[in-house]
């Protein structure tokens, strides 16, 4: 075993499941750190079941990226550095406050939902949007009724939650590959929480380029740090 | 930490077609939606469930304990409610 980082060769598909993998990852380890933080327990098992899935749909994509790389699961996630990391910005970002963390949750889960319902014409990918399918219509429900009633309940939660939804709208143009659909499926959401819908002008992009905010180096030494130093450890 | 808002429910858990649901424990919720979700979210994880009902713990309707003398012990000595007084016929098998 070694702790000193991979490099690797990213043909064309190697860069698609390497982008949705680090997005799964990233945004799995993100709400992973709810753990021992939320406001219920009844909220904390939610987050920490999502969490869940979605290291799980990570891991999947891992595999088959290893498979074309030859690198296995633990080397792709825990021996890369920043730079190697092709997720979009908008996983990476801290997790703010309750309500940043559930619109968050909601407008990536809706773009995942419609990007693993459209399908793929490759066999590996098809097996974990299957999966995933379940697990992500389920996200989007969660975070959707928890944000009609963040949105539509007291004065500060409605504060929160639209300074969520503004602050994290000019990184959803990088993860919606087909913009319409994806507007089409928040919009109703945002009615019924009494959100307004800022207009998409600006976006913010270069995560899947490999240039990211400091924020995931900071992720990556949490999360690389027990691996890179104990090559190998196992429970 | 619950918010005093946030209501109380009885979770009812079925496990299998031709089961009766089953009392499961309690969540904390605001509404209906999020008491069915916070339902899922705690006793279904390890795939106990087909379907689930959650109810307002303040809906159940229970009996005094104080009352168990009057309510059941009568039932305590009749013994011939019980059906242990019928031969099985051999064909039948197990019951």
């Amino acid at each position: 075993m070694t702790t000193t980082s991979i490099t690797l060769s990213e043909t064309p598909r190697v860069q698609t499941y390497l982008a949705l993998a680090d997005d799964a990852l990233v945004l799995g380890h993100r709400t992973s750190e709810w753990t021992g933080h939320a406001p219920l327990l009844e909220e904390e098992l939610a987050l920490a079941n999502i969490a869940l899935d979605l290291i799980g749909q990570a891991r999947m994509l891992y595999q088959a990226a290893g498979d074309l790389t030859g690198h296995s699961e633990d080397e792709l996630a825990y021996l890369r550095d920043p730079p190697a990391f092709r997720n979009a910005l908008i996983m990476e970002l801290p997790n703010g406050d309750f309500a940043f963390t559930i619109a968050r949750l909601f407008l990536v889960s809706v773009a995942s939902d419609q990007k693993w319902r459209r399908g793929f014409d490759d066999p590996a990918l098809t097996a974990v949007a299957e999966k995933a399918m379940k697990e992500t219509a389920y996200h989007v429900r969660h975070a959707a009724e928890w944000l009609i009633r963040l949105g539509d309940a007291t004065e500060e939660s409605h504060r929160r939650a639209q300074d969520a939804i503004d602050a994290l709208w000019p990184f959803t143009g990088e993860m919606t590959e087909i913009r319409e659909p994806w507007l089409h499926a928040v919009a109703p959401i945002l009615h019924r929480a009494t959100l307004r819908q800022p207009n998409d002008g600006w976006m913010q992009s270069g995560g899947r380029a490999g240039r990211h905010s400091e924020h995931l180096g900071h992720l990556l030494a949490e999360m690389q740090v027990l691996p890179r130093t104990y090559p190998g450890a196992t429970w | 930490m619950a918010d005093p808002a946030t209501r109380l429910w009885e979770v009812f858990i079925r496990a299998r077609n031709g089961l009766a649901h089953r009392h499961a424990g309690s969540v904390h919720a605001a509404d209906p939606e999020m008491a069915l979700q916070a339902a899922r979210d705690v006793y279904t994880r390890r795939g106990e469930g087909l379907s689930i009902w959650v109810v307002p713990s303040d809906a159940i309707v229970a009996s005094d304990p104080r009352d168990k003398e009057s309510l059941f012990e009568p039932a305590g000595s009749k013994i011939y409610r019980h059906p242990t007084f019928y031969e099985v016929p051999d064909e039948v098998g197990n019951m």
